[in-house]
């Protein structure tokens, strides 16, 4: 049976020329960086050449750069280490509703602390709004975090405004560009931000690594303790290999930046086109064109999320949904709630994430599959003879 | 995962003996079962489902569970006992199987509140 990855905004796979320079630093090049010998000097090496790689990768400076255990990490460090450092300025956070929980659960962990939370409301296309964030701005506001692109959606936020926004003020602005990062440009000063979220394994890097950028001057306190590597910021032995892929994934996908966002742009219209046309009573998710270029975000109404991965799965083809039954609690995805779309809707949502592999054959062969599939189970939909429930919210388009 | 590839008895019931609907599109799930009932014997049932695959799954081995049973038989099936049938549900989809033996019940319910209101 074909098989179809369409799942790359969860993880990718690791490019083969990153994989074996990682095998290098596993087998021979194993120093702890932090030694003084050879093996350690070697391995030191390459990790500050790795860093820099990174850095040029996001327009910054290789010291900015303290490296994480991914994601989920970089964005704790970024709001608590930001709200621990700054406790004395004020004790006001603003942030989206459509954050990652990474961002989202640490921000209401502070607000149990005694922290003041603001959460920013999205517009049915996902995007925030910038005269929000400016209303919401208080003398207090010591921290302002919005994620550059959606993980579920793909909506691309108005990140260099806010930037603009926010420039003098003295408010730390963090933006996570998990999602953005190797799909579209990513550089710290264009977008106008102090602290910035990145991770290997969405840019077909390693998993259990990723970075937060800290721009020159901001204050942020250290979550780990020990050793003080990462200039004190980050103590624990650094995971060298890991890092070395993530620093060699960041060269190769800017180099392939604008062949690939062309390639997976072709592909993602191919496939909303074909969606549409084939299948009724479809909603597309996210913005129409201020999306990342991987992202399929489609509503098919009447039918249960999990049940069309499922189906999907049997024939080969992987991708996900915002149904509550893939998350393991009752409630649908956070995001489209946001967004203002019914529960119902939300539930038979169904995220295709695109990645550098992918081939116009795959598209054909999902293309061939889902109309079939979703005949199968709205045949079996109590929801689709008699269009009940569901009036909180309609199809639109 | 049988059931859910080849679920059995879907569909519904022109003039069902009864009709029971539970869950909300809140949680996810919504299940209808359709029975024709006959002297006090089970001898039809149909079932539609929005939900996951357990939901489906279990609409399907409930169906299969209660045909032929007399009522009394069916009302004895537990969502348990539904779950056991299929070897067994993780626990975080416990919830899914609690509504197939649930919408059973409520169909039976129904038909024996038509019964008594004489229709």
């Amino acid at each position: 049976m074909r098989r179809v990855y369409l799942d790359n905004s969860a993880t990718t796979p690791v490019d083969p020329e990153v994989a074996e320079l990682i095998l290098t630093y596993y087998t021979t090049k194993y120093g702890n960086p932090s030694s003084i010998h050879s093996f350690g000097r070697e391995a030191k090496k390459a990790l500050e050449d790795a860093r820099q790689q990174v850095a040029d990768f996001i327009g910054a400076k290789s010291a900015q750069i303290v490296f994480t255990s991914g994601g989920t990490e970089a964005d704790n460090m970024a709001v608590l280490g930001t709200a621990y450092a700054n406790k004395h300025k004020g004790n006001h956070i603003i942030t989206s509703a459509i954050e990652h929980h990474a961002i989202l659960d640490t921000c209401l962990y502070l607000e149990k602390q005694g922290f003041k939370l603001t959460i920013l409301p999205v517009d049915e296309d996902g995007l925030l709004h910038v005269e929000d964030v400016e209303k919401a701005l208080t003398p207090e506001t010591i921290l302002v975090s919005v994620m550059h692109a959606n993980n579920e959606v793909g909506t691309v936020q108005p990140i260099a405004e806010i930037g603009k926004l926010l420039k003098g003020k003295g408010i730390v602005f963090h933006t996570d560009a998990v999602q953005s990062l190797g799909k579209i440009p990513v550089n710290v000063d264009d977008l106008g931000v102090d602290l910035l979220t990145a991770s290997a394994h969405k840019i077909y890097g390693p998993k259990g690594v990723g970075c937060l950028y800290i721009r020159k001057g901001t204050r942020i306190e250290a979550l780990v303790h020990g050793g003080g590597q990462e200039r004190k910021r980050r103590s624990g032995t650094e995971n060298t290999p890991g890092i070395i892929g993530f620093g060699k994934a960041c060269e190769l996908a800017g180099q392939r930046l604008e062949a690939d966002a062309a390639h997976l742009k072709n592909l993602r219209e191919l496939m909303i086109k074909g969606i549409m046309e084939t299948i009724p009573d479809v909603k597309l998710n996210g913005h129409p064109t201020e999306r990342i270029p991987n992202n399929v975000n489609v509503s098919i109404r009447y039918v249960e999320g999990e049940s069309l991965l499922l189906s999907l799965d049997m024939n080969g083809i992987a991708a996900s949904s915002g149904s509550a039954c893939t998350s393991g609690s009752l409630d649908p995805s956070h995001v489209l709630l946001a967004m203002g779309i019914c529960h119902e809707i939300a539930h038979g949502s169904l995220r295709f994430s695109l990645g550098r592999a992918n081939t116009v054959e795959d598209i054909d062969y999902v293309l061939e599959k889902l109309p079939g599939i979703v005949e199968r189970l709205r045949a079996m939909s109590p929801l689709y003879d008699n269009e009940r429930g569901c009036n909180s919210c309609t199809l639109k388009k | 995962m049988d059931h859910f590839t080849n679920p059995r008895n879907v569909g519904e019931i022109a003039e069902a003996s009864g009709v029971g609907e539970v869950g909300n599109p809140t949680c996810g799930d919504i299940m209808r079962i359709y029975l024709d009932i006959e002297d006090n014997i089970i001898k039809d049932v149909k079932f539609k489902t929005f939900g996951c695959g357990a939901a489906v799954a279990t609409s399907s081995m409930v169906t299969e569970m209660v045909k032929g049973k007399t009522i009394e038989e069916a009302l004895q099936i537990s969502n348990k006992a539904v779950a056991e049938a299929l070897d067994g549900l993780p626990p975080a989809k416990m919830h899914c199987s609690n509504l197939a033996a649930d919408a059973l019940h409520e169909a039976i319910k129904d038909y024996v509140a038509k019964q008594q209101s004489g229709k």
